[in-house]
């Protein structure tokens, strides 16, 4: 393409706008759910994939009591660390599954073209996500916490805290997926591109966290983690939609 | 029409023959004013009261960081420009940008951590400031690796803008982060400058120094948009013609 001196003609990609027009009968909500109530339909007839993170975050933090000392006296100060960098790289290891399929066998290029929206459509999925790995890791997460030496008080605070996070991680990471889905071998690049953007979710997630551990009142940095979750919610869908579509093109 | 020459910025001819004849105007006045700036910073400026001449690293370390910020939001801007109105020079100029602004960035760490040996007594602190400078590293290098993943290089123009863009969105939250986390890990014992009351012998040369030092990156900038511009018009014919001139 060298036509030099005049600018590309503005291609507007034919769906996306105007979509309930063309199919009154399916809003974008509706779609959404269908795309949710399928996506946890698939997951569930491969239920060893959805094990996997879990294990992962499981032997994540098996590993710091072996390489730092048994001693929960030692390992209570850096429980909520722990937890939080196991379920960042847990959330990671999902990630890559989050589109991987759906591009592979062209149903993600069937939802650009269908002339529904394309940001619900990838909402509903990163939704899907998280349910399938965020819910899970947060439910697991004070089995973890326990075994590091936090009290059971701490219990509420550390499912709260890891659900609300890993909301967030799920819609940053979905940009990232996104934006690596015609890139083979992608694993270390999603991480590089994924992990600096997380890094304020670790921040608040962790300080809550470990708060809960304490016993203390965790209720700023939850507040925080939440407005990042926010956030993502209200842009990240965006993004990700415009990512999928440049690697369509 | 008055925007003509805003259109034609969007043509890679014109904008090739624009960088080379503006590179000389902002080459030499960087080039003096670093030299000013240096020797202002490092002869004509007095000792600090805490810090002796160890302070004088900020003449490198200061306009670097600024730098860095600097050039990722203008990275992150030109690549915006280039997403939505579809401008292959913005992609361009956001593409020559990232290498030059993760030098910056490297620079503004290694300066911090060789000024703060002598003052805190260790290389690496996790002060905020530096923590958000390597964090911002990262996302350069997300950015270049992002980038270089593809073959086709729109497909990499417009998939590291909507990085460059989300990057945008993201470096303040996690600099605000990071100044939070470490107001509740660390107790307040660095040693901060003086900076309230920097005389003027001393700022001046600091000033001279970040305006030397935007310049050069606009002269650095343009050198390597040139490059970028020979690359991907490669099979242009106009091509032939501006190397034979």
């Amino acid at each position: 393409m060298t036509d030099s001196g005049t600018m590309m003609p503005p291609v507007r990609p034919a769906f996306d706008s105007a979509s309930d027009a063309t199919h009154p009968a399916v809003t974008a909500l509706a779609a959404a759910r269908l795309v949710l109530a399928r996506d946890l339909k698939l997951a569930f007839r491969k239920r060893s994939q959805l094990v996997q993170p879990l294990a992962f975050f499981a032997i994540v933090t098996t590993l710091f009591p072996l390489g730092v000392s048994p001693e929960l006296s030692r390992l209570r100060p850096m429980a909520a660390g722990v937890l939080w960098a196991a379920a960042l790289l847990a959330s990671l290891l999902a990630l890559e599954m989050l589109f991987r399929d759906d591009a592979q066998d062209g149903t993600l290029e069937q939802y650009a073209l269908s002339g529904g929206s394309l940001t619900w459509l990838l909402a509903a999925k990163t939704a899907a996500h998280w349910l399938l790995t965020g819910l899970p890791l947060a439910l697991m997460a004070p089995l973890a916490g326990i075994a590091l030496g936090a009290p059971n008080g701490a219990v509420p605070g550390i499912v709260v805290s890891v659900a609300v996070g890993t909301v967030a991680l799920s819609l940053i990471g979905s940009i990232g997926a996104a934006l690596t889905l015609g890139i083979r071998r992608s694993g270390a690049l999603l991480s590089l591109l994924t992990l600096p953007l997380d890094i304020p979710v670790l921040i608040f997630g962790a300080r809550a966290t470990e708060l809960a551990i304490g016993g203390e009142a965790y209720g700023v940095p939850l507040q925080l983690l939440a407005a990042v979750a926010v956030l993502g919610l209200t842009l990240a869908p965006l993004a990700a939609a415009a990512a999928v579509r440049i690697n369509l093109e | 029409m008055a925007w003509t020459w805003f259109h034609r910025l969007a043509s890679p001819p014109h904008v090739y023959r624009l960088s080379a004849r503006l590179t000389p105007w902002l080459a030499w006045p960087a080039a003096l004013l670093i030299v000013a700036g240096l020797i202002g910073g490092l002869w004509l400026a007095p000792p600090d009261y805490q810090q002796g001449d160890g302070y004088r690293i900020i003449y490198v370390h200061a306009p670097s960081a600024w730098m860095s910020l600097f050039v990722y939001t203008t990275m992150a801007v030109a690549a915006g420009i280039g997403l939505i109105w579809r401008m292959k020079v913005a992609h361009a100029v956001a593409a020559a940008s990232a290498p030059v602004g993760a030098s910056f960035t490297f620079a503004a760490l290694v300066t911090g951590s060789l000024w703060g040996k002598p003052m805190w007594g260790t290389y690496w602190q996790w002060d905020p400031r530096l923590t958000s400078e390597l964090i911002l590293l990262f996302l350069y290098l997300g950015y270049m690796g992002l980038r270089s993943a593809f073959d086709d290089v729109q497909r990499a123009d417009r998939a590291s803008a909507v990085l460059a863009v989300v990057g945008l969105v993201n470096v303040p939250i996690i600099h605000y982060s990071v100044v939070w986390w470490n107001s509740l890990h660390q107790a307040p014992s660095l040693m901060y400058l003086g900076k309230p009351t920097m005389p003027p012998s001393m700022y001046v040369p600091l000033l001279i120094m970040l305006v030397g030092f935007t310049l050069f990156y606009g002269a650095v900038l343009l050198v390597r948009l040139r490059g970028e511009v020979l690359s991907r018009e490669r099979a242009a014919s106009w091509i032939r013609e501006a190397v034979r001139a």
